[in-house]
């Protein structure tokens, strides 16, 4: 059907956005890979362009990058554990017939839409704040000691910040997934007498099982990269640190390119992992 | 007797239902009632929900007072700008993978999405240097092309599953009555896919609009959208809450009502047809 014309005027219409995407992904990564391998400190004017190993080693052992790999596990394992759990609740909750299910559904997702600075100093402010925060007029409420969430639980309030962003897309995509689930089946199962908890463990769960493998994979990509609900909160003290955020201040706040760089390489492989088994399903998708 | 309970069961889970989905827009909602009351009013102990004089005041405060003006026309142009730019170059790339799939097609399409997933602080220090080297640090066409560019896959991505779902036979029919590519794009394809394309520039103005990595480390004061605007309000002055809840309503508001909108695009242009 395509004729020989048709197939090189098709290359020709794909060729720009190859060709952005190439450069956009080369250039900038070549030049973090050269600095990477250089004693490159612009404040200090050093640049000795090949020290070997050098700044991998000192970043791989020191102990910013040991605390940033444990912030970064618990921040988005935490909020992969809310999300998804959450989600899968919210899901099943939207699925019931409900009244005015649209202006529930509507609700539920408006937080993905908040501007992530304004999330993140809207929850530090009028939320976590001990003084005048909502959480401590509802401590005192029930006659407790307000709690200064985000000096003595820095980690878990951006956690929480965060997870209220992500929860809807959670819930969005779980839905989607619930709503394509054979209702004959589950009825069947009802009639049979299975419980609602075995209905779920057996049918809903296996059912959910990929739309989960995909919303932790693609959250999971998101999250590696959280930068601004850090940046307005904490900036990175109380140990907020994630990867992504100790390879912006060596980079642009001490100004070590060298060290940075290499903090950089190593966080693209390890978002890289994460994409494989993403690409393997999207992959697979795609051939039917 | 059963519709009894019916009825009954859906009260339940309304009920549940709702009261869930006000926890979760609770916030946006304190935000929103927060931002007409004065400052005093807005950390009364104890907080006041409803019964106040509502006042405008804190709107008038915010646009006169900082560079809200400015932020707001840079989140507009480098939003739309980038969308636009970003569409104007998947459109034909997006069409050619639809409807002239070659062997190649599919490693293509999975390799624009791999770009997609590089941590963008890997490329921070290259990107800086570059934009200073040639100048437009802090400039908008600087953040236009960066967000066209991290969006750009998910952009070719959406258009791509929308044009696929255009029957072929239609275009095949096209070209028996003697349409050559050109027409047969304008008169057959593109009626077709604007609905794909409205929906893929909606979803993708919203994913600028609040992209707040490359927006707040490279811009300072000349191209600062909104996301760096709103960060400016993290070291407190006396104050702010009422403000910064004006300021966090005028920037959301307008996003928040487009993305009811796609919310459907939402799971389309950020699985990659991983979920169906």
């Amino acid at each position: 059907m395509a004729t020989q014309h048709s197939k090189s005027a098709a290359r020709l219409m794909i060729a720009p956005a190859v060709f952005v995407l190439l450069v956009w992904m080369l250039i900038p990564l070549c030049m973090t890979l050269y600095f990477s391998f250089a004693d490159y400190r612009p404040l200090r004017a050093t640049f000795d362009a090949w020290i070997g190993f050098d700044n991998y080693v000192s970043f791989l052992t020191s102990s910013s990058f040991i605390g940033s790999l444990i912030t970064t596990l618990q921040m988005v394992g935490g909020i992969l554990l809310i999300t998804i759990v959450g989600g899968v609740l919210m899901a099943l909750l939207l699925d019931q017939p409900i009244f005015g299910q649209g202006v529930v559904r509507i609700l539920v997702i408006a937080p993905f839409f908040v501007m992530p600075t304004v999330s993140a100093l809207v929850w530090k402010n009028m939320f976590f704040n001990v003084d005048n925060g909502l959480f401590s007029y509802l401590y005192k409420f029930f006659g407790a000691q307000p709690y200064d969430f985000l000096s003595q639980a820095p980690l878990f309030s951006i956690i929480v910040i965060v997870a209220w962003q992500w929860l809807p897309f959670a819930t969005l995509i779980l839905l989607t997934a619930v709503q394509s689930l054979d209702s004959e089946q589950l009825e069947a199962a009802e009639m049979d007498g299975a419980p609602a908890l075995s209905r779920f463990r057996f049918i809903i769960l296996p059912h959910l099982s990929r739309a989960i493998t995909v919303v932790i994979l693609i959250q999971t990509i998101f999250l590696l990269s959280i930068f601004a609900e850090i940046f307005v909160t904490t900036n990175g003290a109380f140990g907020t640190r994630t990867l992504t955020y100790l390879v912006y201040q060596r980079v642009l706040e001490s100004q070590n390119v060298g060290l940075g760089s290499a903090g950089g390489i190593i966080a693209v492989i390890l978002a890289n992992i994460v994409a494989i088994f993403l690409m393997r399903i999207v992959g697979k998708n795609l051939d039917n | 007797m059963s519709r009894a309970i019916t009825t009954r069961k859906k009260v339940m889970w309304t009920a549940l239902a709702w009261a869930f989905g006000l926890l979760m827009f609770f916030p946006i909602l304190w935000t929103f009632l927060t931002s007409f009351k004065t400052e005093a009013t807005a950390i009364a102990d104890p907080p006041v929900w409803f019964f106040f004089d509502w006042t405008t005041e804190n709107y008038n405060v915010v646009q006169e007072r900082s560079n809200y003006p400015k932020a707001l026309t840079n989140s507009i142009i480098i939003a739309v700008g980038s969308t636009l730019l970003g569409i104007l170059i998947a459109v034909p790339a997006a069409w050619a993978m639809a409807f002239v799939p070659g062997r190649r097609t599919k490693d293509v399409l999975l390799w624009m999405l791999s770009t997609k997933m590089l941590p963008a602080v890997g490329v921070l220090y290259p990107l800086v240097l570059l934009a200073k080297w040639l100048g437009v640090m802090d400039s908008r066409i600087l953040l236009i092309v960066v967000l066209m560019l991290i969006n750009l896959p998910i952009i070719v991505w959406m258009l791509y599953t929308y044009f696929r779902e255009i029957p072929g036979e239609i275009l095949e029919a096209a070209r028996m009555d003697g349409a050559n590519l050109r027409s047969e794009i304008i008169y057959v394809l593109t009626p077709m896919a604007l609905p794909g394309i409205a929906s893929t520039i909606l979803l993708n103005i919203i994913l600028a609009w609040n992209e707040a990595f490359w927006t707040i480390l490279l811009t300072t004061v000349d191209a600062a959208p909104l996301t760096k605007f709103i960060a400016s309000f993290s070291a407190p002055e006396g104050l702010f809450y009422a403000k910064l809840s004006a300021a966090s309503m005028l920037a959301v508001a307008p996003i928040l009502v487009m993305g009811w909108f796609s919310q459907k695009q939402l799971v389309r242009g950020l699985t990659f047809g991983a979920v169906k």
